[in-house]
Order: structure tokens, then sequence, then C-alpha cells
């Protein structure tokens, strides 16, 4: 695997140090029409922590991801990424800047193997012209090499050798999900945003999840943001977990502390509050 | 010989992503490529060649262009008829402007003529999807044949508003004109479908292909990964364009010879070249000229059979006919949308596991 992790190598990265602020995210607000998604959010992201982003249902949680990797616009606050402050930006862009993202709902491209799904996420990388591509030789094959030989280290990686050229299709919904893990590993992000990635799966199937996102934060550096419901998950992952209700922050720190905070349980007791 | 893979490993990434993996599928299209060059020509007639050969390869050609747009990227177009006549028009502007030309530079510059019109009517793709785009290709469709027929610099004034093709020559034989030679004519048009087929194939397999694909599987999952939308739709309409203002080009020049721009590039044209896509299988090369064979062949198979055979009455075929087109579709669209690719997929898949399926 060490040939995979070189962090320097990784195009699109900025070497910044660990434990320096990857991202910030400065009173942000987000409204669709009238409903409120997100009201005057502040937080951090520091380069190599698994941060978790926790809160009931409909507490902002997706809409904040879709903020980070540009697919939604905050009417308010300001997004700094890698010390600047980002201008508007389109979410290719925001690939393009080393920023990965799972789905909540699967969503990979059902008509192609798992191979292609996977090669499809280091588009990025890929540099030779269209000439080349249509004869399919000289730097395209060559290019065509180079990458398939990465993908196949995080097939390996992801253990998921058997389904290489399966249609994702066909897939049950634990590899599924899987798949779409190493669609953005494809990416060598710096910074990896996983909605909900162990909804629907089963005890084992979590495990080895979780086991996987430790592995990419341990060995390769990825900062990862998290959203997760299962407590238990959240409290081995993250390093410190940002806690929403109703599109607003109401807690932010370590598991521990955030888990012992009386709002936060109200939170999830459904304590009414007043808005 | 026994169809399977057993004992073949692939050693190399590159063999395990070559066109046919498998050996025996290697040796079926090799045969079949080796016949198509080196035998048929000498058999050719002018019956065979204007009623089968040379339809067959030119509309193959532009359903493989429309399955590139439709079958790979998803999006969909009822401009067919529309591209293909700025390709012929595209042709008989060149051929008459510029005699000494070399009729391969005639047929790729009118199918690069037609990738810039293409790729103007695509724009509209980033904003619409679906239905709506169908109509606002079906727009371009209807504006293209009016243009060809209102302006009278495209057909040169002619007093008849046709177009006509001059003589031309391909190494010393005549290839189009009235008087061209049956085998110039098939081996022209076999000459580009089989370049234009790999290049076809080698875009669809590598990043290009991967990324029409994201976009018609899921958009926003492509976006996120990097996928810019706008330019991959554009150079989806581009390349699929090119594709049909050549066999626009070829139609005219080679096959017709002369051309009413209602007659032949009507709507119709656009939705029997869709058919062929959908009949021959969406999103497959090979499914391209399954369709384009199957609804070029099946009129002639069925006037023959009903009309020589059972002295049906000519009309009442041809009825029969539409019928069978419109079943066809309804089938394929509902319980096969792969078409007759994935039909055949499957038999294989079926003789590869003979005589033991488990
Ligand atoms: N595109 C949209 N248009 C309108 N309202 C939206 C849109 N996206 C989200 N919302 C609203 O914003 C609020 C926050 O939604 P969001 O999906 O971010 O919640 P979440 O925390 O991810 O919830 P869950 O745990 O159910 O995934 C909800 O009230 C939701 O209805
Ligand atoms: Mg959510």
């Amino acid at each position: 695997m060490s040939a995979f992790v070189d962090p320097a190598r990784m195009a699109g990265h900025s070497g910044m140090e660990k434990g320096e602020v990857l991202l910030r995210v400065d009173n942000v607000s987000l409204a669709f029409g009238g409903v409120k998604a997100i009201t005057n959010i502040s937080f951090d992201i520091v380069k190599g922590e698994v941060r978790a982003i926790i809160g009931p249902n409909g507490a902002g949680k997706t809409s904040m991801l879709n903020v980070i990797n540009g697919f939604y616009h905050p009417q308010e606050g300001t997004i700094t990424w890698r010390g600047k402050v980002r201008r508007k930006m389109k979410p290719y862009e925001a690939a393009s800047n080393g920023i990965a993202r799972t789905f909540q709902n699967v969503a990979l491209f059902k008509g192609m193997t798992t191979l292609d799904n996977i090669m499809t996420g280091r588009g990025l990388k890929m540099k030779s012209n269209f000439i080349w591509q249509c004869l399919h030789w000289g730097p395209a094959l060559k290019e065509e090499i180079e990458h398939r030989r990465k993908v196949e280290e995080i097939i390996d990686f992801l253990e998921i050798q058997a389904i290489r050229k399966t249609p994702v299709g066909r897939l049950p919904y634990g590899l599924q999900k899987r798949v779409e893990l190493a669609r953005a590993l494809a990416m060598e992000p710096e910074l990896l945003l996983l909605d909900e990635p162990m909804a629907g799966m089963n005890l084992e199937e979590k495990e080895d999840m979780s086991r996987f996102i430790l592995d990419v934060n341990q060995q390769f550096g990825t900062t990862i943001a998290l959203i997760e419901h299962d407590m238990g998950v959240v409290m081995d992952l993250s390093d410190r977990v940002v806690v929403l209700d109703y599109g607003r922050k109401i807690a932010d720190g370590p598991p521990d502390e955030v888990q012992a905070s009386q709002d936060v349980i109200d939170a999830y007791l459904g304590v009414p509050h007043e808005h | 010989m026994l169809y399977r893979e057993a004992g073949q490993y692939k050693t190399s990434y590159q063999r395990d992503q070559a066109i046919f993996p498998i050996a025996q599928d290697r040796w079926v299209v090799w045969t079949f490529v080796a016949v198509a060059f080196l035998v048929v020509p000498f058999f050719v007639n002018d019956y065979w060649t204007n009623a089968v050969l040379l339809p067959l390869l030119i509309y193959g050609l532009a359903a493989l262009g429309l399955n590139i747009l439709v079958g790979y990227c998803g999006q969909i177009s009822l401009g067919t008829g529309g591209f293909m006549a700025v390709g012929a028009y595209a042709s008989y502007k060149l051929m008459t402007s510029f005699p000494e030309m070399n009729m391969i530079l005639v047929v790729l510059l009118s199918g690069g003529i037609t990738a810039a019109v293409g790729s103007l009517f695509g724009l509209p793709s980033l904003r619409i999807k679906g239905f709506y785009l169908a109509v606002a290709t079906l727009a371009a469709q209807f504006f293209l044949v009016w243009l060809f027929n209102k302006v009278g610099w495209f057909y040169n004034y002619s007093m008849t508003g046709q177009i006509t093709a001059p003589d031309r020559e391909m190494f010393g034989f005549l290839l189009t004109g009235p008087s061209a030679l049956p085998w110039v004519k098939y081996l022209f048009c076999l000459t580009i479908l089989a370049v234009f087929a790999l290049i076809a194939k080698n875009l669809v397999r590598g990043r290009l292909g991967r990324n029409w694909m994201a976009i018609r599987d899921m958009d926003i999952a492509a976006e996120l990964i990097g996928v810019r939308p706008l330019l991959t739709k554009l150079s989806a309409f581009a390349v699929s364009s090119f594709y049909i203002g050549m066999a626009g080009s070829l139609l005219f020049s080679v096959y017709l010879g002369a051309v009413e721009v209602g007659e032949v590039f009507g709507i119709n044209v656009s939705f029997l070249v869709l058919f062929m896509v959908i009949i021959g299988g969406l999103g497959s090369i090979v499914g391209s000229f399954m369709g384009a064979a199957f609804l070029v062949l099946l009129p002639i198979f069925l006037k023959n059979f009903m009309v020589d055979g059972f002295g049906m009455m000519p009309v009442t075929a041809k009825h029969v006919e539409i019928l069978l087109m419109g079943l066809l579709i309804i089938f394929f669209l509902i319980v096969e949308p792969h078409g007759l690719a994935r039909l055949w997929q499957i038999t294989k898949e079926k003789l590869r596991m003979w005589p033991f399926p488990y």
C-alpha cells in the first residue's frame, strides 16, 4: 500500500502540515426560499483529523456538505480553503481543488462496472488529449495503464477484487457504498466528505467500513468529514464533533464532551425549543 | 470450436483492456473484416451495393454517431436528419467550390462542419433534459431542412432546388456520379466506417467515454468528481454530429448522387436512425450496426417474403412492416433496452457455460 500513500506526490495537495486549518466556514447561512437549512454556522476542519458532523434528521448536515463542495452557494458567510477565502465555486472546481465526496443515497454510475466507476474518479488526473484518446495509443494508452494500476491498488485496499467487472447496478447496497468510497479515494482527495457511509449496513459491514475510514485517514493522511447517525461509530472514529440542530450549531468539541452536553441530549431527545 | 476463455490468462492490464478480450471473438471479428474487405468487393453488383451494402454502411455510421450521444451520453436527439443534411450540403459546397479536393477530405470536413453545427444545437442541453431537449433538437431538424430549402446559396441556385454530386475519383477510380463503380463506392464507405468504428470504440473505453457515461448515469455525482457537464455534453454532441455529418455526406455524394432535402433528410430519417439505436442497443457499438442491419434488411426481407413469396399487395406489406417496427420498438424499450447487442451477449454467456449451465 505504501507506494500509494506518498501525499507529496498527490496532485492538488497543498502540502499543509497536520493540525493546520484546512477548511473553515464562517457565519454561513443557507435558505431554500423560506426554509432555512443552515443558520449562521461556523466551524473548522484541521488537516489530518476525522471531523464528525452529527444531528437529528433535517438538521442541515447534508446541506453543509453541499455548501463545502460548491453544490449549494450560501447566501451569507465565507468559506476559507487552505487559508484563502474561496470565491463562489462550481462542484467540479471543488473536485479539482482536492475535495471528494460520497452520497447519502448511493450515487454511482449504474450502467458502468466497478472498475469504470473508479477509473472515472481518476479523470481529473488524466491529461492525454482527444486525438490520442481516439487512437487509444501512445500517451493515452500509457495513462490508462498507469491509472488502472492505481485503481487496482484501491480495489485491493477496499477488498473488492471479486466485483471488478460487475456492473454496479447489480451489487448489493453495502458493496455499492464501498465502490462509492473507492471512487472518491481514486481522486486522492485532501478532504473527503462522507455522508452517512454506513447507513443501512449490518454490523459486520459497519465494522469493515469503519476500519476502511480509519485506514484512509491514517495511511493516506486524508482529512475526513463524516456524517453519521450511529453514535458508537462517531465516538470511535472521530477526533472532533460538530452538532447541528434545526440548522444551528449547538455543540462543537471532542466526542465525549459533546456527548455529555445538555443541549445535545435535549436535541436528540427531541425537547421542544423556541426558534 | 468451444467458446470460452479458460486458459486465456491476461498478464497485463493492457491485454485485459483490449477490445475483444476473448480469443474466439477476436477471430470472428478478424474473419468478418477480412471477408468484408477482401472477398465481398469481388462479388458486389449494382443491386447489392445500392439495395443492401451502402445503406447498411451509411446508416450504420449514422446510428453509431447517434448512439454516442443517446446511448453513451444519455442526451436525446431528434435532429439526426437535419444533421445529415448539414453533412450533405457541406459536401456539395466543398465539391463544387474546390473540385480538386480529395473525397476523403470532403467527407472529413463535412463531418467537422456538422460537428460545429451539432455543438451549437447541443448548447441547450446544459439547461434542459429529456423531453424538452428532444423538442429542442426537433426544432433543429425542421429549421435545418427549411434553411437548405430556402437559401439558394446552399444549392448553388439550381433550378430544381436539388443538389447533385459531380464526378469525383478516388485513386483513379470513379467514386461519385452516375457511372461510379459499385465496388469503389462500397470500399470507400466500408473503410470510413471501419476506421471510425475503431475510433468510437477507443473513445468510449477511454476517459472521455467514461465521462459521457458518468453524465448519463448520474450527472450530479459526475460533476462532483470533476466532470465538467457542459464540456462533456458538448463533446458528445460534437463527436456524434461528426459521425452523422459524414453519414449525410456519404449518403448524398456516394450513395444517392442527387438529393432533395425534404425527402431524404426529413424527420423520418431522424426516427429511423433512433430506432436503429434502440433496437440495436443503447450504449453499444456493435449494437449500432445490428440495429442498422436489422432495419435496412427487414423491409427487403419482408418485401421478398410477403410480396414475391405470398403475392401480397406492396401497400399491405408496407403496413405490416410499419406495424412490426412499432411492435419491436415497444418490445425493446420495455423488455430489453440494451437491444439486440444485449441479446447477443446473453447468448454468448449461455454459450460460455454450455453444456454445463451450473
Ligand atoms: N434542495 C432543497 N430544497 C429545499 N429544501 C431543502 C433542500 N435540501 C435540503 N432542504 C431542507 O433543508 C433542511 C436540512 O436538510 P438536510 O438534508 O441538510 O438535513 P440532514 O441533516 O442531512 O438530514 P438527514 O439526517 O435526514 O439526512 C431540511 O429541512 C430540508 O428539507
Ligand atoms: Mg442528510
